[in-house]
Parts: structure tokens; C-alpha cells; sequence
């Protein structure tokens, strides 16, 4: 039992279950599993855009334009929607994956070719990006009566009783938890952002990883525009803005570490997935947004500061009697 | 009786760093099933030299050969796909990675139609070849809970993972106990009978006789001799290797013993090391000779403060004194000259004089404002003493050659004006002359009545210089010699946990 808390993930499940409960004892509907199922269905974009944002931070980077990139894309997708609504709702899909997956390669390529730190790359992409937005869509709006109906009623029609919505943030988990796991290129991410040097003097290309973990951020970013716009009917310029942080929140809280090398598919999911039920439930138990955002912004910091406990170096091994113990 | 021909060539190969030209014409060859012992003291080119046999560095000039055909390493992968490996002076390794995945790390088994990674596969076979080398470990342990030689017997494991053919050691056995090295000799001629070309480098002779076919040496960046082992001898070899003899080498002057300056007794550490006592007095060398991984310098930095979780007593001139931090342990005057110079030790975008001030802050201001003039002319004194090599002391740290650096290091320190100096590998990886130096300005400090301690894996280096010397071995002092008592056998010995 002791081993079990000790492992972050099943700390982290524990502790979303007692958050759920407690809310429970307030408000018994929340636990009911259609509410249940729609709490997971709106942390779904989160989880989505944490993968991302998960592969990013383990080669020691961090991808700040993901909202923006977002916004533009969803732009995109929405005013192309309303221009020719004839085109098929799966095309629109494609393109608008296909813009994030060229916007994440800009900034990897800026990374990688370049060799500009991250954060401010991604800095500087962020205003580019939203910046477009403002510039394709002169400031206006798309509303729902501009698009189609078959546009903004995919997300919402019910596959086997659950959104399709829903459904995409699954198949996107069982993905990653395959490609970080049975893949080539997952695992080398892992050895660069563990030990760049190592990973050099491996055969690795580090900058070269760096690049495809920005372009599936980008490309999980572009299909995450169309499901925001079409999810809440509406595209404007400052769609999921500072959304970046919430992305970059859940990582830390699901136990990757900002250094880079650390983190796992399932803590990752959990730490979205904790963010959305705090989200969701706060409210319900009349919590103001303002506290909120404080109760979010605490959360990180104890999750950090969790971090850096579990991950603190506990020096070489060299005795005998103390490498026996760890055995 | 006649060569075969050599699997892997080298001639007129170069190459320089800024301030340094680390390889100069060198040639090298390797032949197929033979081990050809690679000679040369610290800073002679060893390491540039695997790297740009490896992939890691490309070569300034001169050409490549494998097999007879010119080739060109780009990458550490086109070495690889070539059969070349080596094993690293430190061994590069992921902490947070299981042993199989550092086994197999860049070259994963897949499968063949899906490209899925197979992990079966590699367990089975990590656990397979670390058996054939006996080194008992879980393949699924990950690397951070293992020892030192266990993670150097993970490193060997690796580089036996790929069609290998040309190994290179480099200081393979620095880490090893006796039993694991006799492991080694035996992996090594099981290479050799596969047809393997064998690179061995090495300080230690005794390794050198029982193991090589051939030698080559190299000294200052430069090749110097190379042949065949059975037709020369160590006196020779040392001869060659340092250009002179060891008595030109190290300068040691004495001076004059005095009263006990430090008082260390059992301190010790959960994991690192324990049962430490000993006094250090004024106006002696104590050096602490050990195998990489031994636990000296973290011995030494929990002398200055860095470590957490140290107990014990320590005694600066009989005052019990508690120390933390390392500005705890400056005030006590305890300084710490760092191996990782660049790291640890100075400011490289700083110019010299502030990198002297450095922990003078305090005392050079006037009112809480910086006194830049009174900040130069103490970094002058010190930078003059110590002969740095410099245009001006306004130039940056980086643009330095590496000895230079590290009289900076020492300046800093020394401008502190400390009772006990701890000097952590203070030549490693700098040029002869600045080499000599070191050790010329280390008389002087105890001829001065300072305290030093220094750190060396260079047993002639602390055996030149040291009035005295402890030998650690997996975190304990295992024994203690007086000057009149060194011998490099019974040295080795103890170190080796003999």
C-alpha cells in the first residue's frame, strides 16, 4: 500500500477520487456518470494539447504558442467553413491539423536549425500566430449561424453513448501511450531530454527530436482548433487565450519534469484530468472564479514542489551498505 | 613477422580547439584481432583523438581509413554503422532509463514489419550479454540505483551490443574493482580471438603489459613511437610517454611540518562515505588517491559545505567550526578548487579580475558600492603571482587556455586567504607547462604554511607530489602512507579494494 501511494500516478487517481467525492457530499449530481462523462468530455481538448505539450517538455523545451496556434487554426478552419460550406467537415479536419502541424514545425525548425532556446521562440510565435488571427479575421467574429451545421455538430454527436469529442482525446492517449512506449522515435525523446550529451555520444540527434516533438505539439494543437470552435460554436481572436499555461499546468501537476526526461502518458492525463475536475467543480460548489484560478495556481505550486522532493538527486551510491539498501 | 593489414588508420590527423591544438598530425593503427595500448599522459590527446575516431569530432585535416577505404565520420551513427564503439572515460548513460534501454539506446530491436519496439527481445538479450560479462544486474532496474562499476559494466555491455569491430576502451578499469577487471581481460580476448581491433587506454602499466600486442604513444598532441609491446619495457615507456623522468617532473620542495590545521573525525554520509578521520597540517601536501567513483570528491565537497546529510566533527586550528554552505566553509578558510573547472569553478563570460573578486565581494566595496579599482589591483596581485597568461586582466575567462584557467581558479581562492586549500584534480586536462606550474606554486603555498589536500587520479602525480597520502576505496579510507612509504604496488592495491 505504502509502495502504491509512493507511485505519483496512482497518488494522483487517489487524489482525484477523493476531490470528486468531496464534491459529492455538496452536490450528489456531480457524481452522477453522465456528469461524470461530460466533465471528462471537457477536459478533453486539455488532455489532448498536455500530449503535446508532454513530448515538448522531455527534450527539456516548452511550447508557449500552442493556444495561439490554436486560435489561428481554428480561425482558419471556421472562415473557410463559412466561405465554402460545401466542403466536407473531414477535409476542413485535415487542414486544420495539417496548419498546426506547419505552424509546430516553424517553431521546431526554429529550435533545432537555429538553436534559439525555446521559450523564447515560442515567445515570439505566440504574438506572430495570434497576430494573424487578428489580421485574417480583421477583429470579427465567426458565430454559430455562420457555420455549418454539420461543422459545429460533430464533436457533440454521441458514438456508443460518449461525444466524439471524447473519443478523440481517447484515441489520441492510446497513440501517445504507444508511440512513447513502442516507438523509435518516443523513446529517444526520453534519452535526449534525460541526458543530451549521452544521447549525442548514442547516435541521437537531439535538435532533430526537438523538432518532431514541437511538430506533433503543433499538429495536436491544429486539430484541437477545430474542436474548440466548433465545441463552443464561435471563433474569434482571442479563443483559449492564456489556455498555454492550463496545458503546461497539467503536465507539471501529472509529474513531468520542466527539466526535461521525466513523464509518463498516464500522469500527464491525470494531471489534465485533475485540472478539469477542479475546473468543473468549483463552480458547482459556488466557488468564485477567482479562487479558482488561485486553487489552480496553488495546486501547481504544490505539485512542483512535490516534484522537486521526489526528483531531488540523492547523491552517487558508493558505500556498500547504502547501494544494499536500495535493493 | 609480417603486419596484417590494419583494420583502421589514422594519418596526419589534426585538431584544434580555441588556444589549443589538441591533436597534431597524429597516426594511428589498429589491426584485426590485436590490442594496441594507446599511451599518453592526461592532456596528450587521448580523448580528442577517440572522439574523432568515434564521430564525435570531425578532424581539422588528415584521412580516415577502415578497411583500407578513406571513409568520413560525420556522426557518432556513421561510426557506429562502421562497427565502431567505444567505451567513455565517463561513462554517458541515461539515469532516469532501465539498463536494457541504456543497452540499446539508438540502436532499439523492432520488430521488422510494425517497427514496433521490441521489449522482450531487448530484456532477453540485455540480460543475456550481461550475463556472459557476469555482471549481476536486473536489465529492468533503472540506471540511477546502480553503483558506479556496475554502471561502467552497463557502458561495456553496450558497446558489446552492436556487431562491434573495433573496440575502444578508454581508462576502462578506473572504475572496476580486481574482480571486475579480471571480467575484463577476459572479455577483451574473447574480442580479440572474434577478430576484433582493440584500442586500450590506460594509465596503469602492469594493465598495459598483461593485455596489449601493440603500443602507440602520444605526448603533447603529438605521436611519438609505436611498435610492438614485448620490445620494450615500462622504463621505456614512461620515458617516451612524459619526455623526461619523474624526478624533472615533480618539483617537490619540502617544507616544514607544523601544528595540525584541520581535524576531521568521523564524518560521514548516508551513501557516499563514511568513517572519515584525519588531520592535516600546516605546510603539508595530503593527497587522496582513489578509482573514479571512489567517493574523494564528495568527501572533499562535503568538506566545503555542498553536500547535505554530512555528520561528524570538523576542527579548523582546534576550534570545532559547523559548516553548510560553502560561504561557511570560506569563512573557516576551507576553499575548494573543483574538478568540473568550467562548472564549478569559474565565470567563463566574467573577465579575470572579477572572477577574482568573486567571493571578495564584501570586502571591496565602499559604502555598498562595488570598488571596481580596488577589485583589479587585488585580482592583479594574485594573477601576477600565479603567472597567468593573459593580454590583459580585463579578458574573459573563456578565452583562456585551460591552465590558465585554473590559476585563476586558484587566485580567486587564494585572494581569500585561506588556511586550507583543496585542490580536486588540479592538472587534469591541462598542457604540461601549465601543469608544472600547479605543482611549482603548490610548494610554494606550504612553504607559505597553507594546508593542502589534493585529489589526483594520477598516481604519479600524487605520489610526486603528497607528504602524505589516504587511499579511498567505495567510500572508506582503506589505508594511509607516509612519503618514505610510497609504493605504487601496494598504492594500487588498496585502491583497487586489494
Amino acid at each position: 500500500m505504502k509502495t502504491l501511494l509512493q507511485n505519483r500516478e496512482v497518488l494522483l487517481a487517489v487524489l482525484i477520487i477523493v476531490l470528486a467525492l468531496m464534491v459529492g457530499l455538496v452536490m450528489p449530481d456531480f457524481l452522477l456518470p453522465s456528469n461524470l462523462l461530460a466533465v471528462y468530455n471537457d477536459t478533453s481538448i486539455l488532455i489532448i494539447l498536455a500530449l503535446g505539450q508532454m513530448l515538448v517538455i522531455l527534450t527539456r523545451c516548452i511550447d508557449l504558442s500552442v493556444a495561439a496556434n490554436l486560435a489561428l487554426t481554428g480561425m482558419v478552419v471556421a472562415m473557410l467553413n463559412s466561405a465554402y460550406p460545401d466542403v466536407a467537415v473531414p477535409v476542413l479536419v485535415l487542414a486544420g491539423a495539417l496548419l498546426g502541424l506547419i505552424l509546430g514545425m516553424i517553431n521546431g525548425a526554429l529550435v533545432w536549425k537555429l538553436g534559439i532556446p525555446a521559450i523564447v521562440v515560442t515567445l515570439g510565435t505566440m504574438s506572430i500566430y495570434r497576430g494573424i488571427v487578428f489580421l485574417l479575421s480583421d477583429g470579427a467574429w465567426v458565430n454559430a449561424h455562420e457555420m455549418s451545421a454539420a461543422f459545429v455538430s460533430i464533436p457533440r454527436s454521441e458514438l456508443l453513448g460518449i461525444p466524439v469529442l471524447a473519443w478523440v482525446s481517447v484515441i489520441v492517449i492510446v497513440l501517445m501511450a504507444h508511440f512513447t512506449r513502442h516507438r523509435r522515435l518516443g523513446r529517444e525523446i526520453y534519452a535526449a531530454g534525460n541526458n543530451p550529451t549521452a544521447a549525442f555520444y548514442t547516435g541521437i540527434q537531439v535538435g532533430r527530436l526537438q523538432f518532431v516533438a514541437f511538430s506533433i505539439s503543433g499538429l495536436l494543437a491544429g486539430l484541437c482548433g477545430y474542436l474548440w470552435v466548433s465545441r463552443y460554436a464561435v471563433a474569434y481572436v482571442d479563443v483559449a487565450a492564456g489556455f498555454e499555461l492550463q496545458v503546461i499546468a497539467a503536465c507539471v501537476i501529472g509529474g513531468v519534469s520542466i527539466m526535461g526526461g521525466i513523464g509518463t502518458v498516464q500522469g500527464c492525463v491525470l494531471g489534465a484530468l485533475f485540472l478539469g475536475v477542479i475546473n468543473n467543480a468549483l463552480p458547482v460548489i459556488g466557488v468564485s472564479p477567482f479562487w479558482q484560478m488561485a486553487v489552480s495556481g496553488a495546486v501547481i505550486v504544490i505539485a512542483v514542489i512535490a516534484n522537486a522532493k521526489s526528483e531531488r538527486k540523492t547523491g552517487r551510491i558508493i558505500l556498500k551498505k547504502a547501494a544494499l539498501q536500495t535493493h | 613477422m609480417p603486419e596484417s593489414h590494419a583494420l583502421f588508420s589514422l594519418r596526419g590527423v589534426s585538431k584544434s580547439f580555441p588556444g589549443v591544438k589538441a591533436l597534431d598530425q597524429v597516426q594511428l593503427d589498429l589491426y584485426p584481432g590485436q590490442v594496441t595500448a594507446l599511451i599518453g599522459e592526461n592532456g596528450a590527446g587521448k580523448s580528442t583523438l577517440v572522439k574523432t575516431m568515434t564521430g564525435i569530432y570531425q578532424p581539422d585535416d588528415g584521412e580516415l581509413r577502415f578497411g583500407g577505404e578513406l571513409i568520413s565520420l560525420d556522426t557518432p551513427e556513421a561510426a557506429r554503422s562502421l562497427g565502431i564503439t567505444a567505451i567513455h572515460q565517463e561513462t554517458v548513460l541515461f539515469d532516469e532509463l532501465s539498463v536494457t534501454e541504456n543497452i540499446f539506446a539508438g540502436h532499439y530491436l523492432t520488430h521488422a514489419r510494425s517497427g514496433r519496439l521490441d521489449w522482450p527481445l531487448m530484456h532477453a538479450r540485455a540480460q543475456q550479454i550481461l550475463q556472459d560479462i557476469e555482471a549481476p544486474v536486473d536489465p529492468k532496474t533503472p540506471l540511477k540505483f546502480l553503483s558506479i562499476g556496475q554502471r561502467h559494466m552497463v557502458a561495456i555491455a553496450r558497446a558489446l551490443s552492436f556487431e562491434a569491430r573495433v573496440v575502444i576502451l578508454d581508462e576502462p578499469t578506473a572504475a572496476l574493482s580486481h574482480h571486475e577487471i579480471e571480467e575484463l581481460y577476459g572479455i577483451v580476448r574473447r574480442l580479440k580471438k572474434a577478430g576484433c581491433a582493440i584500442m586500450f587506454i590506460s594509465h596503469k602499466f602492469d594493465e598495459i603489459f598483461a593485455i596489449a600486442d601493440r603500443y602507440t604513444v602520444f605526448r603533447d598532441g603529438c605521436h611519438v613511437a609505436d611498435g610492438r609491446i614485448d620490445e620494450v619495457d615500462e622504463a621505456q615507456l614512461v620515458t617516451l610517454m612524459v619526455g623526461r623522468t619523474v624526478e624533472q617532473v615533480y618539483p617537490k620542495v619540502n617544507a616544514t611540518i607544523g601544528e595540525p590545521v584541520l581535524q576531521v573525525r568521523n564524518l560521514r554520509h548516508p551513501t557516499e562515505f563514511d568513517a572519515i578521520s584525519f588531520d592535516l597540517h600546516e605546510g603539508e601536501i595530503l593527497g587522496f588517491y582513489g578509482l573514479v567513483g571512489a567517493g574523494r570528491t564528495e568527501l572533499m565537497q562535503a568538506l566545503f559545505g555542498v553536500s547535505k546529510g554530512v555528520q561528524g566533527e570538523v576542527e579548523i586550528g582546534q576550534q570545532a567550526v559547523t559548516i553548510r554552505s560553502p560561504a561557511d566553509a570560506i569563512k573557516a578558510g576551507i576553499v575548494y578548487v573543483p574538478e568540473e573547472r568550467q562548472a564549478q569553478g569559474v565565470v567563463l563570460e566574467l573577465p579575470i579580475y572579477q572572477n577574482i573578486g568573486l567571493p571578495q565581494l564584501s570586502t571591496i566595496n565602499t559604502s555598498g558600492v562595488l570598488n571596481d579599482r580596488a577589485e583589479y589591483a587585488l585580482a592583479d596581485s594574485y594573477a601576477r603571482r600565479l603567472q597567468v597568461k593573459a593580454p590583459d586582466w580585463r579578458e574573459k575567462v573563456g578565452n583562456l587556455s585551460g591552465g590558465n584557467q585554473q590559476k585563476v581558479v586558484i587566485g580567486k581562492w587564494l585572494a581569500t586567504k585561506p588556511k586550507v586549500i583543496i585542490l580536486d584534480e588540479p592538472t587534469k586536462g591541462i598542457d604540461i607547462g601549465s601543469k608544472a606550474a600547479v605543482h611549482a606554486f603548490m610548494c610554494e603555498l606550504v612553504q607559505d604554511g597553507l594546508a593542502v589536500i589534493m585529489v589526483s587520479s594520477e598516481l604519479p602525480e600524487v605520489m610526486g607530489m603528497s607528504d602524505r597520502m589516504i587511499v579511498m576505496h567505495e567510500g572508506l579510507m582503506v589505508s594511509e602512507f607516509k612519503r618514505d612509504e610510497f609504493s605504487a604496488e601496494r598504492i594500487v592495491s588498496a585502491a583497487t579494494g586489494g
